[in-house]
């Protein structure tokens, strides 16, 4: 019993009300509340996930109530490992300052940290809740918070959001027309209670139907090929710090949700073996590797670009689930973490190049590798660090990938992987090429640009070392956190 | 094999990263720059000497320094086969270091500040494969050579030189990824990746995993190595500056897919494994191809860094022939030959690059009576063109002279007739530039005109190591003996 796992959510939700308040009459405070809220999270589950590493799981009991009565919040080693990547690019995110993240500084009264607290609020919820419902609150929460923060972007923001609040509530219905059927069927909505219930039921047909709802609505959630299409227009429309945000972290989530189904909720050979909903996962993962990054050779624009590499690159999650062999579903795992530092990381980068520039499109970048040297290098080592270049954390994604898609002797997955290395080297090094060795048209923009200021510098340069760093000490990572999450199966 | 603890395998691979910061730090002043670069060369190729009376007793030095993957460590350990590849580049690394500062102040190149710096990078990634003790940790420093490599490649930015980046790009990138396979299906095979002389593989391993684990490692390893027809992208890269295609792609950068195959044929897969797969076959067959090919195309090549890229080509299929041969006279043969390839290929280069500077030539056709301008750079080609060849006393004959004997201890008087016919087509292309150089008449080079010392002196010296080298191999640095420990290590398989 340890409140560590509520106190990992209630700063964000008590800081989302504080921050939109204050921002009424400071911006700045808004701004200094917001960053307090996230850090005091963040402290939280990083003390968490120490707790969780010497005592094993931590739980809380809502109001006292024990579970399956109560709401329970849980802390394990999968729920404080995402919790932290939430909250540490989260925090990234808030530090960036928003004319270079949002175009412009939001105007007062404009809840802007507000909405992303209640973001934060919403993703750290979905990882900390034990209760099957209360997970369909955060996810509606984080989602509504994306939807108001994408309009942000301007205009075709305001249609791209629409667009994908249309598909994003579908998905929430799907999800909860699942856990109904659960309750249903087992009259629990606490996950460790469905888990004792729902073996003997495993036969029935209202239970295989909650599995494909659910999958689907989260498959929807995560973008994953082909219930992508709301993403590309949300993505390079949004401005750079919200689809940092969206990208690193918020779609990762519903791809968590899916693992605490195969893991927790369900034993995991109901998913592999009864249901052949993993197998499924990993060849759809496949065609959307492949897409991804075919579709990201193809753009101009780079946020665009970036928008369909994420794509391809929650499909590698999806491709790590879908082999449901230890050492592929720690390459997947492994690659929330690395995806998200190196795809905010790249989503700062446009947003600094449009602040110093006012380009976005890829053709006029030409020359730029002289006059940013410092954001340019962060900018190769994120794209290295995509195409999966040692000593870079992309290239440990990629080998625990491998060697799970060798375990299960899926040679099509293998093959799929190297070859999404080499499509993802061509729309990088193109991007590499450009900046460094084509000389610049003589555009103004181009010649007078300078370096940013320490204010965007700075958290791209944290993100970029980082990405050298996660690929250092990869190896502590996966044997302290993800061994233990894998063990079950 | 014993091994102890020590620090200086590491300091070798970092002494030149170290020294890119110490580089960049500098640019606006290019004499503390390129201080940098020699302290930094002459400093590793100190460390690494200083290694070698260790190894030649049989003492590695080695140094584990933190678990990457579970169960892998990054590791570095200096044993025989590493020290003769370490030995060489960071030799010629400090040659090259002269000869880069003549030539890039000489031609004059732009952004010398980047030149210098990837040349750093690609060095302490040359040191990280030579001495990886693991293929994941050389993989990690294979793949660090391909990238810091690229910007030298592009260097001149002009289409042809970014069509060849591309190019270099496409191809070593390709291979990477191949190497990335082979990596992951030598940990599921043999449960490690450490390397042991007579490989890793347990006998319960069936002979078809076998041979797609080596033909994995030609499509990884075989592109750096240039075999045909994975090749084409080593021409191609001939459009950088001469002194990158002096170290990198005549040493540095070629002689790690080289390197790679002595560890995956000796250290990974195996010789017994090999012979029995059958597998080796294919790639000696391959090689030998690759080797008259080469250099028919040389022959035909007008341009000389052009002619001497398909000679490369040439003879790294040398070495590799000599690695599938798996006998042990074949094995002392091609390690031999990298290093011996490394001293004379080096003399060729910095000659067209001391050519270039001097007088703006490319082609071998302009070259009549340059002789006459150049005499000591022309006598340096002359003589390493006839070590290439394979005429005594210069080095290349003594590794060609065991790559023969090698290929008749097995059987296979074929490869030995396509290494002594290569010997002739050798001469042919490159005496027919000496003795342009010398008895043709020409109005244009007539009086005495050398190029600058920094340009002149690293060649001379090169030809001159090659000369000796030729003479006494079995005298400091003792080559002979080490390649001789490596055959026997790998052959018999770690068996006494």
């Amino acid at each position: 019993m340890s409140s560590l796992s509520i106190l990992t959510l209630a700063p964000l939700l008590l800081f989302a009300f504080i921050s939109t308040l204050v921002g009424i009459w400071r911006l700045k405070w808004a701004y200094i509340t917001a960053v307090i809220g996230i850090a005091l999270s963040l402290v939280a589950a990083g003390t968490g996930l120490f707790r969780v590493l010497s005592e094993g799981i931590l739980r809380h009991y809502l109001g006292g109530w024990p579970p399956p009565f109560g709401i329970e919040y849980v802390l394990d080693h999968l729920s404080a490992f995402m919790a932290i990547i939430i909250l540490f690019i989260g925090l990234i995110a808030v530090i960036y300052p928003p004319q270079a993240g949002l175009y412009q500084t939001p105007r007062k009264g404009v809840p802007m940290y507000g909405l992303l607290m209640l973001l934060f609020a919403g993703l750290v919820g979905v990882v900390v809740t034990g209760d099957l419902f209360n997970l369909f609150v955060f996810l509606e929460i984080y989602s509504l918070a994306s939807y108001a923060l994408i309009t942000l972007g301007g205009d075709r923001a305001v249609v791209a959001s629409f667009r994908y609040l249309i598909l994003g509530t579908i998905a929430g219905g799907f999800y909860l027309l699942g856990v109904g059927f659960i309750y249903f069927s087992t009259g629990t909505l606490n996950m460790a209670d469905a888990a004792q219930l729902l073996p003997p039921l495993y036969g029935s047909p209202t239970i295989m139907a909650a599995v494909a709802l659910i999958v689907i609505g989260m498959g929807i959630k995560m973008a994953l090929f082909p219930l992508h299409v709301w993403l590309p227009d949300a993505h390079s429309y949004a401005s750079p710090v919200i689809a940092a945000v969206l990208a690193a972290i918020q779609i990762e989530v519903a791809a968590y949700v899916v693992v605490r189904m195969l893991l927790t909720v369900f034993q995991p050979q109901y998913f592999i073996e009864v249901l052949p909903v993993t197998t499924v996962i990993g060849w759809v993962a496949a065609g959307g590797i492949i897409f991804g990054s075919v579709m990201a050779i193809a753009q101009k624009d780079f946020k665009r670009m970036l928008a369909y590499s994420t794509v391809a690159q929650v499909a590698y999650i999806g491709l790590g689930i879908g082999l449901a062999n230890p050492l592929g579903l720690i390459g997947g795992l492994l690659h929330i973490l690395n995806h998200a530092f190196m795809k905010s990381c790249l989503f700062l980068i446009a947003g600094g190049i449009r602040y110093q520039t006012g380009l976005h499109a890829i053709p006029q970048f030409a020359g730029l590798g002289r006059k940013m040297p410092l954001m340019m290098a962060a900018f190769t080592v994120a794209a290295l660090s995509m195409v999966g270049i040692p000593p870079t954390c992309g290239f440990f994604s990629k080998w625990y990938l491998i060697l799970g898609s060798i375990d299960a002797n899926n040679w099509v997955f293998v093959a799929v992987i190297l070859a999404s290395s080499l499509l993802t080297a061509v729309y990088f090094f193109r991007l590499i090429e450009k900046i460094y060795a084509i000389p610049s048209s003589g555009e103004a923009a181009v010649e007078q640009a300078t370096e940013p200021s320490a204010r965007i510098l700075v958290p791209i340069l944290i993100l970029a070392i980082g990405v050298i760093v996660l690929g250092l000490i990869n190896a502590v990572i996966v044997t302290q956190i993800l061994k233990p999450v894998v063990a079950l199966l | 094999m014993e091994t102890y603890f020590s620090l200086k395998p590491l300091a070798a691979v970092l002494v030149s990263l170290l020294a890119t910061v110490l580089i960049v730090i500098p640019r606006q002043r290019p004499n503390v720059r390129e201080s940098w670069t020699i302290i930094a060369a002459v400093a590793k190729f100190a460390i690494v000497l200083s290694m070698l009376p260790s190894v030649l007793q049989g003492n590695y030095p080695a140094i584990t320094l933190f678990t990457i993957s579970p169960g892998i460590s990054l590791a570095l350990k200096v044993d025989y086969l590493g020290i003769i590849f370490g030995l060489s580049a960071s030799l010629l690394w400090v040659l090259t270091s002269f000869f880069s500062i003549g030539y890039v102040r000489g031609v004059p190149e732009h952004k010398q500040t980047r030149y210098f710096a990837s040349f750093a990078i690609c060095l302490s990634a040359t040191m990280g494969i030579a001495f990886a003790a693991n293929l994941l940790t050389l993989v990690i420093f294979y793949e660090i050579l391909t990238i810091a490599t690229y910007p030298l490649v592009l260097h001149k930015e002009t289409p042809e030189a970014i069509f060849g980046g591309r190019k270099y790009l496409v191809y070593l990138l390709t291979g990477g990824v191949f190497l990335l396979f082979a990596l992951a299906l030598t940990y599921q095979l043999a449960g490690t990746v450490d390397f042991r002389p007579g490989g890793i593989l347990s006998a319960q391993v069936g002979k078809n995993s076998v041979i797609m684990l080596f033909i994995l490692f030609v499509m990884s390893f075989g592109v750096k190595s240039a075999i045909m027809p994975l090749h084409s992208w080593l021409p191609t890269a001939m459009v950088a500056p001469t002194p990158v295609s002096a170290l990198l792609h005549a040493v540095a950068v070629v002689k790690a897919g080289v390197f790679g195959f002595a560890r995956a044929i000796g250290f990974v897969i195996g010789p017994a494994m090999l012979h029995e797969s059958g597998a080796s076959g294919f790639l000696a067959g391959l090689t030998a191809a690759t080797i008259l090919v080469a250099s028919l195309i040389a022959l035909r090549q007008d341009n000389l860094k052009m002619r001497l890229a398909y000679s490369t080509v040439g003879h790294l299929s040398y070495i590799v022939l000599g690695m599938t041969l798996l006998s042990p006279s074949a094995w002392i043969g091609g390690l031999l030959h990298i290093v011996n390839h490394a001293t004379t290929k080096i003399t060729l280069f910095f000659c067209a690059g001391a050519i270039y500077v001097k007088t703006h030539c490319e082609n071998v056709s302009e070259l009549n009576g340059i002789g006459r301008q150049m005499p000591i750079t022309m006598g340096a080609f002359a003589l390493a063109s006839l070590g290439l060849a394979g005429v005594p006393p210069i080095n290349g004959f003594i590794s060609k002279w065991y790559l023969v004997q090698g290929t008749l201890d097995v059987g296979q008087v074929v490869f030995a007739v396509t290494l002594l016919l290569s010997g002739l087509l050798n001469a042919g292309y490159l005496f027919s530039v000496v003795v342009r150089a010398f008895f043709a008449r020409s109005d244009k080079f007539t009086k005495l005109d050398e190029a600058s010392p920094l340009l002149v002196i690293p060649l001379v010296l090169t030809a001159i190591f090659s000369l000796l080298l030729g003479l006494f191999p079995s005298q400091f640095p003792h080559l002979y003996q080490l390649a001789s420990q490596v055959a026997s290590s790998v052959i018999s398989g770690g068996r006494p």
